[in-house]
């Protein structure tokens, strides 16, 4: 099986390379359109700020492929947040693949959110062997707004969509990189999705 | 809901834990990478390695370190100690840590704080600052203590916060290594005054201890060392035990 991670300079990849080695898979960083078409599994990772990631997709036309691809695509985190329609941070328009936007935490907690928190109402095949109410950990100042392509649901001020899903398009709010076992056991279910749409 | 934190430190000096670690169970106690994976498999919800190396020279070791915690770790984890460019960040940051912790090169040079979180984003920077209690103000200290600065602690931390740090880990001196408790009055305040998470260091002795630091601290993680290196408290009694005191903690 081939696994990409798209690279578009946002940092932090290598905490996916080496969850993905735990599982036993390899993945190859690449931006090469060609070998992220091919691949059977997509990783659109993201850890940074939303306008000048978005800037960096669209210098090297990512932005154009990533919404065309047919193969399970899982982004993480800003890599998610990058996938809705647009985002506060930097006031910046996204793939628009998944049909909701991504809002500020307001200053009534603490902004970012850092550390564990519960993943609920659970609905995909992301979370096969996933307990209702497993944790993940989190590290974010902005949120996806509920929406019907939710599959998971948090609460932090607000109950708010932790992971969406339209079509082979999967995206999480958390590192399941970084989510101890319950975390491995999500990249691992997404790499055992099949087909391609 | 959002759980508090509990995250051992280990002390790390030419790539090796240092501060009489008593893990008699484990083939090489001073294995910072062996000791890591005990601590996550044990529930630990994030872990700190502070580099106490003299040297440049040595500090260098610290790099492979970082990787060898990131393949082997499943957990987040922060590592602070001798950081003072965005280049050291970019090089930790790029080898698998999660956060970086900088303490002495804020204080000398603030516009750090900005530089990092403009290029990393705030949520990777953490803020470290040591203060001691002297008639009844809290004065910023650099050198684990030894040398006190012009800096008041609220002050300061709230310049940290402006300046985009995305966490304030303080350590209180006047309670380190007391193991009589955090100094839950200073945390609470700058709990309240600020709106980023605080990690609480310095004085954990017992259970009781992290429960008040929740509690009265308010803090949002609880930071220890010799506790848990020494065994005296076991990370999965503490959480039972903070979990029957009401307070939400990751099983």
């Amino acid at each position: 099986m081939k696994i990409v991670i798209i690279d578009y300079g946002a940092g932090n990849i290598q905490s996916i390379k080496f969850a993905l080695q735990r599982l036993d898979f390899e993945a190859t960083l690449t931006a090469n359109a060609e070998e992220i078409r091919q691949a059977d599994k997509v990783i659109f990772p993201g850890v940074g700020e939303a306008s000048s990631a978005m800037k960096k997709l669209k210098s090297t036309g990512l932005d154009q492929l990533i919404p065309l691809l047919t193969q399970p695509v899982l982004g993480i985190c800003l890599g998610m947040q990058l996938m809705c329609l647009h985002t506060e941070e930097g006031n910046t328009t996204g793939l628009k693949i998944f049909n909701t936007i991504i809002k500020r935490f307001s200053n009534q907690v603490k902004v970012p959110q850092i550390g564990w928190n519960q993943i609920s109402e659970l609905e995909s095949n992301l979370f096969n062997e996933i307990a209702e109410n497993e944790f993940m950990y989190l590290v974010h100042s902005f949120y996806a707004e509920s929406c019907p392509e939710m599959i998971a649901q948090t609460h932090y001020e607000l109950d708010y969509a932790s992971a969406l899903r339209k079509n082979n398009f999967y995206g999480v709010q958390f590192h399941p990189e970084k989510s101890s076992k319950a975390g491995e056991k999500i990249l691992d279910n997404f790499l055992k999705l099949e087909g391609r749409t | 809901m959002l759980t508090k934190r509990i995250t051992p430190c280990l002390d790390i000096k030419n790539g090796r834990t240092v501060k009489g670690i008593n893990f008699l169970d484990l083939r090489d106690a001073g294995d910072p990478v062996e000791l890591a994976e005990f601590y996550a498999k044990n529930g630990a919800d994030e872990l700190v390695f502070l580099d106490i190396s003299a040297t440049e020279e040595k500090r260098k070791t610290l790099v492979n370190l970082v990787l060898q915690v990131a393949e082997k770790v499943n957990i987040p984890f922060t590592v602070g100690g001798g950081i003072s460019s965005v280049k050291d960040v970019d090089v930790l940051l790029q080898c698998g840590a999660d956060k970086v912790s900088i303490n002495s090169s804020a204080v000398k040079r603030p516009e750090l704080i900005n530089e990092l979180s403009a290029k990393f984003g705030n949520q990777c920077v953490v803020v470290a600052i040591d203060a001691k209690q002297i008639d009844g103000e809290w004065i910023v200290h650099l050198v684990g203590g030894k040398e006190a600065t012009k800096l008041h602690l609220f002050t300061w931390a709230k310049e940290v916060e402006k300046r985009g740090a995305g966490e304030i880990l303080f350590t209180s001196m006047n309670h380190d290594g007391t193991k009589n408790g955090f100094a839950n009055e200073a945390l609470s305040r700058l709990s309240q005054e600020l709106n980023i998470p605080i990690i609480a260091s310095g004085g954990a002795g017992t259970k009781e201890h992290f429960s008040a630091a929740f509690k009265e601290g308010k803090a949002d993680a609880a930071l220890a060392a010799s506790v848990f290196h020494f065994k005296e408290i076991a990370i999965p009694d503490l959480k039972r035990f903070l979990s029957k005191e009401g307070i939400l903690v990751r099983k």
